[in-house]
Parts: C-alpha cells; sequence; structure tokens
C-alpha cells in the first residue's frame, strides 16, 4: 500500500502527475470547445437547403470519421511540417482531436435534428421564417434535448483520446506511464492513478450531463 | 446522388492512401529523409564472429537454464529499432552488438544461434517480461540500477554508455549539453535522458520534444524540425553509423548507463554462469570482434568494462 501512494509522493512524482493531467484539461477544454462549435457548424451544413454545403459537409464526416485518430495526428507532425508550415505540438494535437471529434459532433447534431418533427420546420417556414431563423429559434432548442447524453458521451471519449497526444510530444496524462516506469515505479499502481485522474475529471461531465438532462426534460 | 456517393468513397480512399504513404515514410529515417543522398544501410551486416554452440553445459541449480535445456530453444528478450544494436532488418535478420551478444550467450549455453526465439520487448514492459517468464534473459540497452535490481538481476556490465547528443554534420553550435539553450531536443517519451534534460534544464520546456521511437527523433532531425537528438551514445552512434554523411554524435557524454543483461532475480547460479562467459569474450577478443564490427563502425573504440559480479 506504501508503494501505491509512493508512486505519487517519491521525488517530483507528483510534478509529472499534476503538468500531465493540466495539460490533458487544457487539451480538452480548448479542443472540446472547437469541435463542438466546428461540428454545430458542420451539423447545420448537413441540414441545409443548400447541395453544395450538404455535398461537403457528408464529404468530410466520411473522410474524418473513417481515419484513424493516430493518422490524423500523425499527418499534422509529420506530414504538415513537410509542406513548411512548422506548428508546435500542443496547437497540432488540439487541431487534430477538433478536427477528428468535429465529425461525430456533426453526426450528433445532425440526428438530434431529426428527431424533430418535420412539420415544425414546415410551419416555421410557412410563417416567413429564414433558414437561420428556423433552426435557431424552432428546431435547435427542441434538439439540444436529445442531442445531450450523446453529446457527452463524445466529449468523454475525447478526453479519453487525447492521451494518443502522449505519442506525439504533448506531456500528458497519457506520457505518465512511461516517465512513471523509466522511474521505476510500479506499472499497477502508476496506471491506477492515470485512471483515478480520467474518472475525477470525467465524473463533472456525466453530472453536467444529468444537470442539463433534468433542465430540459418535458413530459412526453 | 449516386455519383455523389461513388465520389466521396474515391475522395475518402485517396485522402486515406496519401495519409498512410506520409506517417510509413517516417519510419525510415535513414533511406531518403536526409534529401536523398543518405546510404541505405537497412539491410543487416554481422560482425563476422562465429558462435559454436558449446556442448555438455550444465548449471547445477539453475532453474532458468533447466527449462532452456529440455526445450531446447532460449528465448531472448531484444530491442528491434536500434540500428547496430539491436536491429531487424526488412528481410527479417536480425544484428547488431546486443544481438551478437544475446548469440554469444545462447551459444555459451549450448544452443544454436539460430534456435534462439527472439521476443521484441519494449522498454516499459523489460522488468514484467523477466518476472514472469515470458524470456529467459534479455539483452538490449539496459541499464542497471539498483531500482531495477529489486525485480530481477543484472549479470554485466558487458558495455558502457552515457548520454549524449547526435546533431546534423553540419551544426557546430551544439558542442555539449551545455549548448543545448533555444536548441529543440528530442528524445523517447519520458525516457531518462529527456527527463534530465527537463529536471536539469538544459533547454526550455518548449523546446522540448518526444515521441514514441527513436526514430521519429532522427527523421524529425533530418528536416531540421529538432536541433539534436539526446540519448545514450551507443544509440546515438548506430544512427550514425547509418548515415555518417548527414548526422555525428558529439562525443561529450553527461551521465553513465552500465548495460546488463536482464536475468531473473533468484538465478544466482546463471548469473555467475553468464558473468563467467562474458568474462571469457573479454578475454579471448570475441567481444572486441563484436564491438568492432557493429558500434565500432561509428568510428569510435571501446575496450570491455569489468564486470561487477554480486
Amino acid at each position: 500500500m506504501g508503494d501505491f501512494f509512493g508512486v505519487l509522493t517519491n521525488g517530483n512524482n507528483g510534478r509529472v502527475f499534476l503538468d500531465g493531467f493540466t495539460n490533458t484539461v487544457e487539451l480538452f477544454v480548448i479542443a472540446a470547445l472547437c469541435s463542438l462549435t466546428l461540428g454545430m457548424l458542420l451539423g447545420a451544413m448537413r441540414v441545409s437547403p443548400v447541395p453544395t454545403l450538404r455535398a461537403f459537409g457528408a464529404g468530410y464526416v466520411n473522410i474524418v470519421r473513417n481515419t484513424p485518430l493516430t493518422l490524423v495526428f500523425a499527418f499534422l507532425i509529420f506530414a504538415v511540417p513537410k509542406l513548411g508550415l512548422n506548428i508546435n505540438p500542443f496547437p497540432s494535437a488540439c487541431v487534430a482531436l477538433t478536427v477528428y471529434t468535429a465529425a461525430f459532433v456533426c453526426e450528433v447534431v445532425r440526428s438530434g435534428i431529426n428527431t424533430v418533427p418535420t412539420g415544425q420546420g414546415e410551419a416555421a417556414r410557412a410563417l416567413g421564417m429564414t433558414f437561420g431563423q428556423v433552426l435557431g429559434l424552432i428546431v435547435l432548442p427542441q434538439a439540444v434535448r436529445s442531442m445531450v447524453p450523446p453529446l457527452m458521451s463524445v466529449l468523454i471519449a475525447m478526453l479519453k483520446n487525447t492521451t494518443i497526444a502522449a505519442g506525439f510530444s504533448v506531456l500528458e496524462a497519457g506520457a505518465i506511464q512511461d516517465y512513471m516506469s523509466e522511474r521505476g515505479e510500479p506499472r499497477f499502481g502508476v496506471l491506477l492513478w492515470v485512471t483515478i485522474g480520467f474518472l475525477i475529471l470525467i465524473l463533472p461531465l456525466v453530472a453536467f450531463q444529468r444537470y442539463l438532462e433534468r433542465k430540459w426534460a418535458v413530459a412526453r | 446522388m449516386k455519383t455523389f456517393t461513388r465520389l466521396a468513397t474515391v475522395t475518402t480512399m485517396a485522402a486515406l492512401a496519401l495519409s498512410v504513404a506520409a506517417c510509413g515514410k517516417e519510419d525510415t529515417p535513414s533511406s531518403n529523409a536526409g534529401g536523398g543522398n543518405a546510404p541505405a544501410s537497412d539491410t543487416c551486416q554481422t560482425s563476422g564472429a562465429t558462435f559454436t554452440p558449446a556442448s555438455g553445459v550444465d548449471i547445477a541449480g539453475s532453474s532458468t537454464f533447466e527449462k532452456i535445456k529440455s526445450g531446447g530453444t532460449v528465448r531472448v528478450g531484444v530491442k528491434f529499432d536500434q540500428p547496430n544494436l539491436g536491429y531487424k532488418d526488412t528481410s527479417g535478420t536480425r544484428c547488431g552488438f546486443d544481438i551478437e551478444i544475446a548469440q554469444y550467450l545462447a551459444s555459451q549455453l549450448g544452443i544454436d544461434p539460430a534456435k534462439i526465439e527472439y521476443k521484441e520487448i519494449p522498454s516499459a514492459n523489460r522488468e514484467t517480461a523477466i518476472k514472469g517468464g515470458e524470456i529467459d534473459y534479455y539483452v538490449g540497452t539496459y541499464s542497471i540500477t539498483d531500482q531495477r535490481k529489486n525485480d530481477i538481476s543484472f549479470a554485466g556490465p558487458y558495455f558502457i554508455a552515457g548520454q549524449d547528443l547526435l546533431v546534423r554534420k553540419d551544426d557546430n553550435s551544439i558542442t555539449g549539453k551545455d549548448t543545448l539553450k533555444g536548441k529543440k531536443v528530442c528524445s523517447a517519451t519520458g525516457s531518462t535522458p529527456i527527463q534530465r534534460i527537463r529536471d536539469e534544464q538544459l533547454t526550455e520546456p518548449n523546446n522540448i520534444v518526444e515521441f514514441k521511437t527513436y526514430s521519429e527523433c532522427v527523421s524529425n532531425l533530418l528536416d531540421k524540425k529538432v536541433d539534436a537528438v539526446t540519448t545514450d551514445d551507443a544509440i546515438l552512434k548506430g544512427y550514425a553509423a547509418q548515415s555518417p554523411t548527414d548526422m555525428k554524435v558529439v562525443g561529450q557524454p553527461f551521465s553513465v548507463e552500465k548495460y546488463g543483461i536482464g536475468l531473473p532475480k533468484d538465478d544466482k547460479a546463471l548469473r555467475d554462469f553468464v558473468n563467467d562467459a562474458l568474462d571469457a569474450a573479454y578475454k579471448d577478443g570475441t567481444w572486441q570482434k563484436i564491438y568492432d564490427g557493429t558500434l565500432g563502425k561509428s568510428g569510435s573504440s571501446a575496450t570491455p568494462p569489468p564486470l561487477e559480479r554480486y
């Protein structure tokens, strides 16, 4: 048991854990905000009346969602510099996670919008509302309710996906075990602590989902 | 809509093929990353030392040896991605200093080196693999430390390395560890060398680059995305020997790493046997022959280190 707590207290191990999880949280928050924005935009494109936009949205989702995240990372970290663009690893990791997660957010948004009966949109258009108004005032408020649970799943998945950045020069939670095993710490204890760290990060997300679900619940 | 679906499929496949091609290239930094003039030395070359299996070997009281003898094969943990140390070329041949030391030891144990069962064990899993009996011994840039001795035991050292820097041939601005400020330094994620760079603040945290493998670092060095690759000089010399026209090792080691043979903890009989075997190789020139034919090709010489028996 002393071993188990020693993982955190030996030397400056605590520092590595702290730095690692701080970077994870930063990566998560930035990528979450960006991917939600980009995903919403793409979702709007996929349901828009303009064929070009619809095609673009569908193309994006089909390409990105079918590409392994590691390849997206590798593309940004190894291939993009060959084009003469030099981006630091951290921003690259944010971009990779955003690009990838946005495809999933897009599909969540689209499915959410599809749960709203077509009559709602038709009625709104009959009142002379523009596409933006229909989406923003009528459809989205109703759609958001059914989007919350899958959206949280996507975000939780993304939080865990941040660990892939460890292989691409971002010192985050996924890199902690590499550091610790070099210092000779017991692997089991290290991985358990990393798991506990992720649980601590994920529980608030779950609580937030509960709160939103309760807040927007309607009698059906 | 139908044409569109077909178009989307084609685009997807093209994009995937492109990205696969783009990253597949990164794993072989020596092939053409250095502008096409680097020699492709991916084919394994042995030092030329021959290992004839000893006959009638017996190690009293060694449970590991019992297993080796009854199985007629020995399972050796090795690295596969360190040129001239522990390497597997594209045709599947293994070569390098560590590999030949492993082959020599197998022959001393009475096993034909051709019958060695190699297991590629990443650094982080070495203790687990030895403790769990997955391998009989491990030869692969394995530094002897007191902490590791809690889990396993070491024979040797059979080589003494030190942390050094690999830089581009035309770069004269880096001459040692104190000239790294403002330079991008690359090493394997979480490895002891990069932890030392971080802890001693030899360069700014923003300039520390970590990838899963050293070859990715070397590729970035040749692409001028990083300025130095740091780890044990043995590993760096292996890369330098691969493309001596593009890269050089600075040659100012700032740590001492004693490489040992990783063995099961409680098998003192086997440990003594391996130490005796190493001693014999030091004395009859086998060690020197192996070194000169592998790491020695980088141009630096070395002599066998004194054994530390316990």
